[in-house]
């Protein structure tokens, strides 16, 4: 495993900022789950609580030009790449005015201009796209990295073998991030893996790999522009392992009759990534609270301005099918 | 006119969009020293070198999904899947994200990547290098489906195919990369979507693909020696299918047979009928006779592979049937 390197962390300055984010993505998918819970919101949704460090963390180290693939677990991923709350809220209401204009849902969240190539509900389904998108920087000889998450239970399906194989083959400007739940669905890490360090898996590709730890921001961050480095300069694909707590069901509803309660209450309330940052940063409760206020009049506005958006007329399903 | 083989017309394609167009590139297994399985690639690497004609391992998924990923991004790749059964497993990516990106996007992203792909039989290769799976992919909203039976078809489509904001599939037949036709000095893109009428007749039409051309071809002048006119079309689109040229050339003829060399049941002919029976059920004086392969997979040998297959004289029975001669 490579060593991290002290520099190019997170300015202090930027770490209020980075909280901010944080706490603004925890509060807008805990009002998804309430929205759902009170039937306003169709579709399968899948929360990442818990792993907004992993989010925050690479999205920040990125630069004007990269571009990302996510998970079904999207949420976090769109809002940390830029998409307005607003548009993200619209689309889980099926608005027309929501970032895939009510074409994708939850699952299908796409943000073109602002580099988000989209979620993706195939486990593993980004991951070539993210090696295709590389290889066309690599060809076009511009300078930028394509970026794809994936989690733990991605790792044993097809296209992350033959993605990652081809990406190293080729030495694409690439990143795969893995952010490391340790659960697929409800099948636990040690159930659906031979190995306990999925890391040795990009290593059997020649691949670098780096490990950090998930629920720690700055560590987060550090360890993404470590590799953005190495795959911008040329010298190929990082795998980044961001060992990471889903703090939640697999989704919304889940009643995780699979997982130890006092386990997961444990996980919750010793690695919770903003916990951790607040008092990092020594934040008073005042000032917490302040700062909560802000992002959740946020989220309270991205609920109205979604309620009140368009529906689309039931023949638009009939568009967009064709270039 | 210059003659080009059915292979040579693929190559020129290819070859031309690439030295007009930095943004064109073609992948695939076995494509760059040794030229393709079938020699369709051979001696592009010379010419283009490994950047533009890349060798990739033997991965369908990473191969359909990286040209995905790169077609998102401005390029236009062109991904060679060796044999047309090995499209099972570049599926995944073909059908679930290359299909419905720009669709789940709401329109933000177009992806312009064409899957090459050849399959047929004729030469025993067995249950898993000749199956015929055309009618896989026309099911899917968001592909185009293209299968050309003639070297200037083929040329030309594979120029609009390439140059379409769309996925496109291609299927070649592998019997046909010998033949030899005409083709314009210069290439003619010819418009996706649009049926060519081989060869004009009074009594019978065939909307034959593929292989099957051929065969109804030489089926049809048999069939005018025992006094029977014999129409065929060739949608050389599969989807869009045009079906304005099909039901015009059954208005005039009355009789319709639908010939490829897939199996029959559920096949694509199954949609030509429907279009045909739907919009000129009135001008019908026989029913539609459909003429494909039998219910099996594709056996080894040679003797039984002949006969799940169909040939000119199965076309050429089922275009007497409908004129009320058939046993």
């Amino acid at each position: 495993m490579a060593k991290v390197e002290a520099k190019k962390a997170l300015p202090e300055s930027e770490l209020r900022d980075v909280l901010r984010e944080m706490l603004l993505i925890r509060r807008f998918e805990e009002k998804v789950e309430e929205r759902f819970r009170a039937g306003e919101l169709p579709g399968f949704l899948h929360v990442a609580i818990g792993q907004e460090a992993c989010a925050v963390g690479v999205c920040r180290a990125l630069e004007d030009g990269d571009i990302i693939a996510s998970t079904h677990r999207a949420h976090g991923h769109t809002l940390a790449k830029g998409t307005h709350p607003h548009e993200l809220m619209a689309e889980l209401y099926g608005k027309t005015e929501g970032c895939s204009h009510g074409y994708g849902g939850s699952m299908h969240l796409y943000d073109i201009q602002h580099g988000n190539m989209g979620a993706n509900a195939v486990i593993g389904g980004g991951l070539p796209h993210i090696t295709g998108a590389a290889l066309a920087f690599q060809m076009r000889g511009e300078p930028r990295v394509a970026v794809a998450f994936f989690g733990d239970g991605a790792t044993n399906i097809g296209t992350f073998h033959e993605s990652l194989n081809l990406a190293q083959l080729w030495k694409v400007p690439a990143v795969f991030v893995l952010e490391d739940n340790k659960w697929a669905e409800s099948t636990p890490e040690r159930q659906h893996s031979p190995i306990r360090d999925l890391s040795e898996r990009a290593k059997a590709f020649g691949m670098k790999a780096l490990k950090c730890d998930g629920q720690d921001v700055e560590a987060v961050y550090k360890t993404t522009r470590q590799a953005l480095e190495h795959a911008r300069s040329g010298k190929g694909p990082v795998f980044v392992h961001l060992d990471c707590v889903r703090m939640h069901g697999h989704y919304i509803g889940d009643p995780q009759i699979y997982r130890d309660r006092d386990e997961a209450r444990k996980l919750a309330e010793t690695r919770d990534p903003i916990a951790m940052l607040r008092e990092r940063l020594a934040i008073s409760d005042e000032e917490f609270e302040e700062l909560d206020a802000e992002v959740t009049e946020m989220v309270e506005a991205s609920v109205e301005f979604a309620k009140s958006g368009t529906d689309p007329a039931p023949e638009d399903a009939l568009k967009n099918i064709y270039a | 006119m210059p003659e080009l083989s059915y292979r040579e017309a693929v190559r020129d394609a290819l070859s031309t969009a690439m030295r007009q167009d930095d943004g064109v590139f073609i992948m695939g297994e076995d494509i760059a020293e040794m030229g393709g399985s079938m020699g369709v690639t051979a001696g592009m690497l010379d010419e283009f070198g490994p950047e533009r004609v890349r060798n990739t391992p033997i991965s369908e998924m990473a191969l359909a999904g990286t040209a995905i990923g790169a077609a998102m991004q401005g390029m236009r790749p062109v991904a060679e899947i060796m044999y047309e059964d090995f499209m099972t497993l570049a599926a995944e990516q073909v059908v679930n994200q290359a299909a419905k990106l720009r669709y789940m996007s709401g329109g933000q992203l177009t992806v312009p990547v064409v899957f090459r792909t050849q399959g047929g039989a004729g030469w025993s290769p067995g249950a898993q290098h000749a199956q015929q799976l055309e009618a896989w992919f026309v099911h899917i909203p968001g592909l185009k489906v293209v299968f050309a039976s003639t070297p200037e078809d083929v040329r030309g489509l594979l120029w609009s195919s390439i140059y379409d904001d769309n996925p496109v599939v291609f299927f070649e037949h592998r019997t046909l990369y010998g033949i030899k036709g005409d083709v314009p000095e210069k290439i003619e893109p010819i418009p996706i979507g649009k049926a060519r009428v081989h060869r004009e007749g009074e009594d019978v039409t065939v909307v034959a693909t593929g292989r099957l051309v051929h065969e109804s071809l030489a089926a049809a002048e048999e069939a005018e020696k025992q006094g029977v006119s014999v129409e065929v079309v060739d949608p050389r689109t599969l989807q869009p299918l045009d079906e304005e040229t099909i039901v015009a050339s059954v208005k005039k003829t009355n009789r319709a047979v639908i010939a490829h060399e897939a199996v029959t049941r559920m096949g694509f002919g199954a949609e030509v009928v429907s279009v045909i029976q739907y919009q000129a059920f009135d001008w019908l004086d026989a029913p539609v006779e459909r003429v494909g392969a039998k219910f099996a997979p594709l056996p080894f040998a040679p003797v039984m592979e002949q006969f799940v297959v169909p040939h000119k004289a199965d076309v050429l029975a089922a275009i007497m049937r409908t004129v009320g001669r058939g046993d």
